[in-house]
């Protein structure tokens, strides 16, 4: 079967910065992939790359088995869609959750606008009354719900998610990752998702990938991981760190 | 053993053009020489109960309390110099990111150097020397370099550690920290609390410790107070956190997402309307 993505050997520089070192990971179509590490380790950078949005030194990109250019077509950006950590920065604030989801259907030319909008905002659970609202207006998770909504309206088949929930409370958190589960379903989306949090990512994804400086450090399915079935040190690291603060450790 | 810090029925409220916000709704507690978590989710009122406490609230926001004393000084009477004397040099406190929180055309050892002259009639040599062994103290390897770096100059975890350096420089009888850890790295969140920690049982410090984070609080802390709405709605020893009663604490535990759990979807905190009350 041809993997929804395939990457191989790559690497992003940022003049002499060496952000991602010759990754590769290849995600079967409907699967979910996580990648999990500290800041700095270019998991974000691997997600921007693979939108197009770092420059790749070396290294392929291939999305249902078609290699990628240096510049990706619209073709593309219909079938691969990203969704950002900070719903505060990524909502346009002067133009209206209506005008916000128009922008993608317009420039795809989709027919029938008004029908995706309506059908959009209810699938994210918002309804018709959010249409007219500005991004101040919402909630920090209403906010993520239109940028997802923003993102499925196309009707893509991969999503990148970066960090969709760490600027969420625990419960919107909650409810934001019940959401996208559900999506992923009822769609049968791939998804690419990125966090910093173990427990996000094991909940989320079936299988991961763990990253420290611009390289992967180990790949492993998520039930491995939360049997302890870890071969690396520094995994082992973010796990034990993940269970939170013991005072008999100091 | 006498309170460091009493409040009782604190409320603080914020007259905007739409209606009055209460923030703030009749909040007590005391505290002694210990460590106390307030936990609640945006919008709960923790941070602007741990400004109040600092006298760092909005200068339009209405604080008012029964009471408000800290060590015998009435807060609320303290006229504003004597709040900036107590401010930073008896209580301090700590805040989320460091990368915006420091003063960044400063370098940190003379942003720590200014906090202990402000407070204290030290010398330039013996305020540079005790600046170096504070960060020392919160474990910067090479505290000469780290002295003439400026903020964007160091990582999340240096910045924080310069932070609680200039902080308890001082030597603050109380330290309100809100959210110190929440901007850094999980690694790293761990050796700031571990430094944090350390600091606070040698000096006998008492310890407010706001985060939206349930589980770290109370792996942190002696006692746990939850807020919801501007309230306390449960106060419980950390230790005693998985026999919470109210179905808010309840729900907040629920609701994270653990490793090796398998559940899904991921039960949703229902928010009832009595719980404001």
């Amino acid at each position: 079967m041809t993997p929804a993505l395939a990457i191989d050997g790559l690497s992003v520089e940022y003049d002499e910065f060496v952000a991602l070192d010759d990754v590769s990971l290849t995600v079967a179509p409907g699967e979910s992939f996580g990648l999990v590490g500290e800041s700095g380790s270019g998991k974000s950078t691997l997600l921007r790359a693979v939108a197009g949005l770092a420059p790749v030194s070396s290294g392929t990109i291939a999305v249902d088995g078609q290699k990628l250019g240096a510049k990706r077509d619209k073709a593309f950006y219909r079938k691969v869609q990203m969704v950002f950590q900070d719903p505060y920065g990524s909502l346009h604030p002067r133009q209206t959750v209506d005008r916000l989801l128009l922008e993608p259907l317009a420039i795809h030319g989709f027919a029938d606008t008004e029908g995706r909008i309506v059908r959009a905002l209810d699938e994210v659970g918002l309804g018709a009354s959010f249409r007219f609202r500005y991004s101040h207006q919402l909630s920090g998770g209403q906010r993520q719900r239109v940028a997802i909504a923003r993102a499925l309206i196309l009707e893509p088949s991969i999503l990148l998610l970066d960090e969709p929930t760490s600027a969420l409370d625990a419960s919107v958190q909650a409810e934001v990752l019940n959401l996208l589960e559900q999506l992923r379903a009822t769609r049968n989306l791939t998804f690419v998702m990125v966090s910093h949090d173990l427990a996000v990512v094991t909940h989320m994804c079936d299988r991961l990938m763990v990253m420290q400086s611009g390289r992967a450090v180990e790949e492993l399915a998520s039930d491995d991981l939360a049997a302890r079935r870890v071969t690396q040190d520094y995994t082992r690291g973010l796990l034990t760190a993940s269970e939170g603060f013991r005072r008999d450790s100091a | 053993m006498s309170a460091l810090l009493n409040v009782e029925d604190l409320r603080v409220t914020f007259p905007t053009r739409t209606g009055v916000i209460e923030a703030v709704r009749g909040v007590s507690f005391t505290l002694g020489r210990e460590r106390l978590g307030i936990v609640g989710e945006s919008g709960s009122g923790k941070s602007q109960t741990g400004r109040a406490i600092m006298g760092l609230t909005a200068e339009h926001g209405i604080i008012d309390a029964k009471r408000l004393d800290f060590n015998g000084i009435d807060l609320l009477k303290a006229s504003k110099a004597e709040r900036r004397a107590l401010r930073g040099k008896r209580i301090a406190m700590i805040l989320q990111d460091p990368k915006y929180s420091l003063n960044p055309v400063m370098t940190i050892g003379r942003q720590i150097v200014e906090t202990l002259r402000t407070h204290e009639p030290v010398g330039r040599a013996e305020a540079r020397k005790r600046a170096l062994d504070m960060l020392a103290a919160v474990q910067i390897r090479d505290p000469e370099r780290v002295f003439d770096l400026y903020p964007h100059e160091v990582s999340g975890g240096m910045g924080q550690r310069a932070m609680i350096a200039m902080m308890l420089i001082a030597g603050p009888e109380l330290l309100i920290a809100d959210e110190p850890t929440s901007a850094l790295d999980v690694t790293v969140q761990l050796d700031v609390l571990d430094i944090l920690n350390r600091l606070v049982a040698e000096r006998g410090m008492g310890l407010i410790f706001i985060s939206h984070d349930l589980r770290l609080v109370s792996s942190f802390c002696d006692r746990v107070i939850v807020m919801y709405a501007g309230r306390i709605v449960e106060e419980l020893p950390a230790a005693k956190l998985s026999q919470a009663q109210h179905p808010y604490t309840r729900g907040l535990l629920n609701c994270m997402p653990e490793i090796g759990a398998d559940r899904h979807p991921l039960p949703v905190l229902d928010r009832k309307p009595e719980w404001r009350t």
